[in-house]
């Protein structure tokens, strides 16, 4: 594995999330409280400069959740976001915007972040309009700059967002992001409702602007094999907790966590043994309201023990693998019997 | 192989809209025979969903047009309004649908219940054929059979490993998560009893795990009955789970017909090459495929995918035979790659390298 | 420019536009065409009552006045009350639905509230109370008819802000860092323009209508005004013989409503975002 890049040094992160929480209250007729949903529970991560790390889980594990509480669209009720060394949880949106310019969110489709009667040089110059106070010359000149550097001409201002295609309109939305020189970008889901053909052109987009402006990503995605494209290290959420942590390809060749292990397993592998014969994982992620005592993912693990059904496991750390679970490096996935050739 | 169960013969059809004509379907072909298991593939916009619905006669008549091309179910004609009665019969019984999105396919105020009786009530494989004498409201339900229908009903609902049947019956569409309604949408396509069940795309709005899971079950469950299943996905992952056999389509033209594992290891046609090659998995990389999906109001004469095409000539203007590649695999292209081995390929390492 | 050009491919619509220009060119232009320019307020009642003929194409009223002459300029007593009632409803009634729909909340709620009372009792019930109380003249009127109607603005431009707040580009403008003002204004208000353009056609239709009928109740503008809804108040006494009197205002009134409502359903056809997205 010659190709693994040299792991972005964690010594100096660049975002640090502790212990981030975020509940759901949910209420009843005459705001009764009557229970709450744990969207987050005690998340914790680091995000080195450079990095690309992966957020992947399936709907609602709360991994957008995760996405719009570090831009500040969700407030936690609990633990701390450190972007470049500065508290950014708790602040009045005032302050926090400001500290979280270069810290930027990019919607599943960019293209739908454009208002629909702007037209896109007007939409692109916005961003520069709130936080800068460059001259109208100098804005109009950064403009046609990174519009060209996502491939599309700089005549493109003076277009309305439904005069051009999907994926220029994602390319616009994307530029718009760029406009304030961020230095963090969250891309949630970037790929979801994408063909395949076009799904490659946009990973290498992304890529691309990586290069050139020199980005850091959040890449939020529930399809761990363009994850393992794209990523360095891989965060495995489920019902609000991350449950394993790894670098892309350690966590992918061997995970520890049994839901990782499901996870990767479901995947179909063309040429591989056919998933769907023997698949072990049965049933259905629990209620996040109702979480049962102990270990989350309790009710579809195929190694459950009494344990598990006592206490929540504590994080436990494998080599360069952070798991959730109280046999961690104890366990291999069921084995797959092999597929009969037709 | 004599006596196929259904067959797209050259079906060429699209819609009005305005002035203009949108030709969605340019000459589609598609084969089935009893009992398989066949993936319709192609990438949106490529009229797969067109072509299930052509064949479940579920198109708006208003905008609809059929230039030409005939559908056969098991030597009923799908098209021709003359045989009305006939395909009213075969509707519903004899072919049964999975739709998309279990979300907005159960009525919401009604219970599970209700909805799965009143679809035994019409379309229970022990319910007399023939034009009834009641208007729809007053038709009776007969007593006797609607005791055998509720065995069946509960009997499916286990199979298709729905917890507590009984209970489920009693509960709105809402109350249950969306891996237990499309297993609910498994179950009352097999009540009827078909013979061909046309899923589109019954697995993209779920999860992965749960999608191995359905997937899994569709598998089986039409396997031990010998329905056939026409499964319209663009996940190439999915069709590769279950299928025996795969047809491609590209704007609305059938371009490759192959079994299963020929399919994967030597595809033919440029287009399913580079399609394979788009996939993220695999030594394929991420080629993705240049060029944009031509218009159905002006599309290209003969080979549709020849705007996109690398090996395109002047003779792709005319649409290419159905060529045999080997014995079951038929390619429609002019230029097919010869090689036994994926034409694109790249390491994976190419992409890595530029991630560092 | 599209709008016009799609506009003038709507039969419907563009005869709706013809009777509303016409109305206003009417209105501009009365002293000018109409044939006895000074029967507004001059009586000969050497000739009242007379039939439509070639000399008085409407036939005359009771103090002998042509009839045709004051209804051409009632059409301007007309297009200044809807324009300047309709006006203000949008005035109050928008920053009011903008501000609840946007930050919704008590506040919002408050606000809305607020308009369900005056949608509660009927506009037509308020009106009249309003203008008996502060007497017939045409500004009565209009503020009546402006205080009635600008819940109809704030109800339209509530519900748009409140789909619109939750669309992607709105959330998108507040995540890079826009103000609130800036996202309502900028963002949302052009968003709405639409909603409101139709709504204010159709409204222009309504608040003619019920203005007519201030002015049949004697609410309205006193005697000598030639106020469409007056004329026909006045002619009731004289019916059946003298049909012209009453019908006359009353066509005038049927023709304008028409003119707004067909105008109103063919924006609504092209500026309805939905269906444009269709046709593309």
């Amino acid at each position: 594995m010659t190709d693994i890049p040299v792991p972005p040094t964690l010594d100096a992160p660049l975002l640090t999330v502790s212990d981030l929480s975020v509940r759901f209250p949910i209420r009843g007729a005459f705001g009764r409280n009557l229970g709450e949903i744990k969207a987050l529970d005690h998340v914790s991560f680091d995000l080195a400069q450079g990095e690309i790390l992966g957020l992947v889980g399936e709907s609602g594990c709360g991994k957008s959740t995760l996405g719009k509480t570090l831009m500040g669209i969700q407030a936690p009720n609990d633990g701390s976001i450190l972007f470049k060394g500065q508290q950014i949880a708790g602040r009045t949106p005032r302050e926090a915007r400001e500290l979280r310019r270069t810290l930027q969110y990019a919607y599943q489709d960019p293209g739908a972040s454009l208002d629909p009667r702007w037209k896109i040089g007007k939409s692109l110059e916005e961003p520069l309009i709130i936080h800068t106070d460059l001259p109208r010359a100098e804005r109009l000149e950064k403009v046609r700059e990174i519009l060209t550097s996502v491939g599309l001409p700089a005549g493109h201002t003076e277009l309305f967002p439904h005069e051009i295609s999907g994926g220029q309109q994602r390319r616009v939305g994307l530029a718009r992001i760029l406009m304030l020189n961020p230095e963090v970008i969250i891309l949630d889901e970037p790929t979801a409702g994408l063909d395949v053909s076009v799904q490659a052109t946009v990973l290498r987009l992304f890529h691309d602007l990586r290069d050139t402006f020199d980005l850091t990503y959040i890449f939020i995605s529930h399809d761990l094999s363009v994850v393992r494209l794209m990523c360095h290290r891989v965060a495995v959420m489920y019902l609000g907790r991350i449950v394993e942590v790894g670098p892309v390809e350690t966590l992918m060749d061997s995970p520890k966590h049994p839901y990782t292990q499901s996870l990767l397993a479901a995947i179909p592998r063309i040429n591989g043994p056919r998933v769907t014969e023997n698949f072990w994982l049965e049933g259905e992620p629990a209620d996040a309201s109702k979480l049962p005592q102990g270990c989350r993912f309790q009710g579809r693990c195929p190694h459950v023990q009494p344990l598990c059904r006592q206490q929540d496991p504590a994080d436990k750390t494998i080599g360069d693998q952070t798991v959730a679970c109280h046999f961690a490096g104890e366990l291999s996935p069921p084995t797959a019997k092999k597929r009969q050739t037709a | 192989m004599s006596d196929p169960l259904l067959t797209v013969d050259a079906i060429s059809l699209g819609f009005h809209n305005g002035g203009s004509f949108a030709h969605i379907l340019d000459g589609a072909n598609l084969e089935m025979n009893r009992g398989e298991i066949m993936g319709l593939v192609g990438e949106s916009g490529c009229g797969k969903t067109t072509l299930a619905s052509a064949i479940l006669g579920v198109l708006p008549r208003s905008a609809l047009e059929i230039k030409s091309g005939a559908i056969t179910f098991d030597g009923v004609d799908m098209v021709d309004p003359a045989c009305h009665a006939q395909q009213e019969s075969i509707r519903g019984r004899r072919v049964t649908f999975i739709p998309q999105d279990p979300f907005t396919s159960l009525n919401p105020v009604f219970t599970i219940g209700q909805q799965i009786e009143d679809l035994m009530k019409w379309k229970s494989p022990r319910r007399p054929l023939g034009q009834s004498r009641w208007p729809s409201l007053l038709h009776p339900y007969p007593r006797a059979r609607r005791k055998i229908d509720r065995e069946k009903i509960l009997e499916m609902l286990s199979l298709v490993q729905l917890p507590r049947p009984d209970q489920l019956l009693k509960k709105y569409p809402h109350e249950v998560s969306g891996g237990q309604r499309q297993r609910l949408m498994i179950a009352m396509a097999l009540l009827p009893e078909p013979d061909l069940i046309i899923a589109d795309e019954p697995t993209t709005a779920l999860d992965v795990t749960i999608q191995a899971q359905i997937l899994g079950l569709l598998r089986g469950l039409a396997t031990d009955r010998g329905v056939a299943v026409m499964l319209t996905t663009h996940d190439l992952g999915s069709a590769y789970e279950i299928c025996d056999r795969i047809t491609v389509m590209y704007a609305g033209q059938d371009v490759e017909v192959a079994p299963v594992d020929e399919f994967f290891n030597r595809p033919s046609h440029p287009y399913t090459s580079k399609l394979l090659a788009s996939r993220p998995e695999g030594n394929g990389g991420m080629m993705g495929i240049p060029g944009e999906l031509p218009s159905f109001y002006a599309p290209p004469s003969g080979c549709r995918f020849q705007t996109r095409c690398d090996r395109a000539t002047e003779a792709c203007q005319m649409r290419p035979p159905s060529n045999l590649a080997s014995p079951n695999h038929i390619v429609r292209c002019f230029h097919p790659l010869e090689s036994t081995t994926p034409a694109t390929e790249i390491p994976a390492a190419v992409l890595k390298e530029s991630r560092g | 420019m599209n709008v016009l050009k799609q506009l003038l491919s709507d039969r419907a619509a563009s005869l709706g536009a013809a009777i509303i220009l016409g109305l206003v060119l009417i209105a501009i232009l009365a002293p000018w065409i109409a044939p006895y320019p000074e029967d507004v307020t001059a009586f000969h009642l050497s000739e009242r009552l007379q039939p439509p003929s070639a000399e008085h194409l409407f036939g005359t009223d009771r103090m002998g006045s042509d009839v045709f002459s004051r209804i051409l300029f009632g059409a301007r007593i007309t297009i200044s009350i809807a324009v300047i009632a309709v006006g203000v409803s949008v005035v109050i009634g928008v920053p009011i639905g903008l501000v609840a729909g946007y930050y919704g909340g008590f506040g919002g709620g408050f606000l809305m509230r607020t308009s369900d009372v005056f949608l509660a009792v009927p506009q037509i019930v308020l009106a009249i109370a309003i203008a008996q109380t502060l007497g017939p003249s045409v500004e009565n009127v209009i503020l009546a008819l402006s205080l009635t109607y600008w819940p109809f603005w704030a109800r339209l431009v509530y519900a748009e802000t409140n789909t619109l707040k939750k669309q992607t580009f709105v959330e998108a403008a507040k995540a890079l860092g826009a103000s609130d003002y800036r996202v309502m204004v900028l963002h949302i208000l052009p968003n709405t323009a639409s909603a409101i353009i139709v709504r204010t056609s159709i409204g222009m239709g309504a608040t003619i209508l019920t203005a007519a009928a201030l002015g049949f109740l004697g609410l309205g503008a006193p005697p000598p005004t030639p106020e469409w809804g007056r004329t026909i108040s006045e002619a009731r006494e004289y019916l059946p013989e003298a049909w012209w009197y009453a019908a006359a205002p009353g066509l005038a009134i049927f023709l304008v409503v028409m003119g707004f409502n067909l105008l109103g359903d063919g924006l609504r056809d092209i500026l309805d975002p939905k269906l444009r997205k269709g046709s593309r």
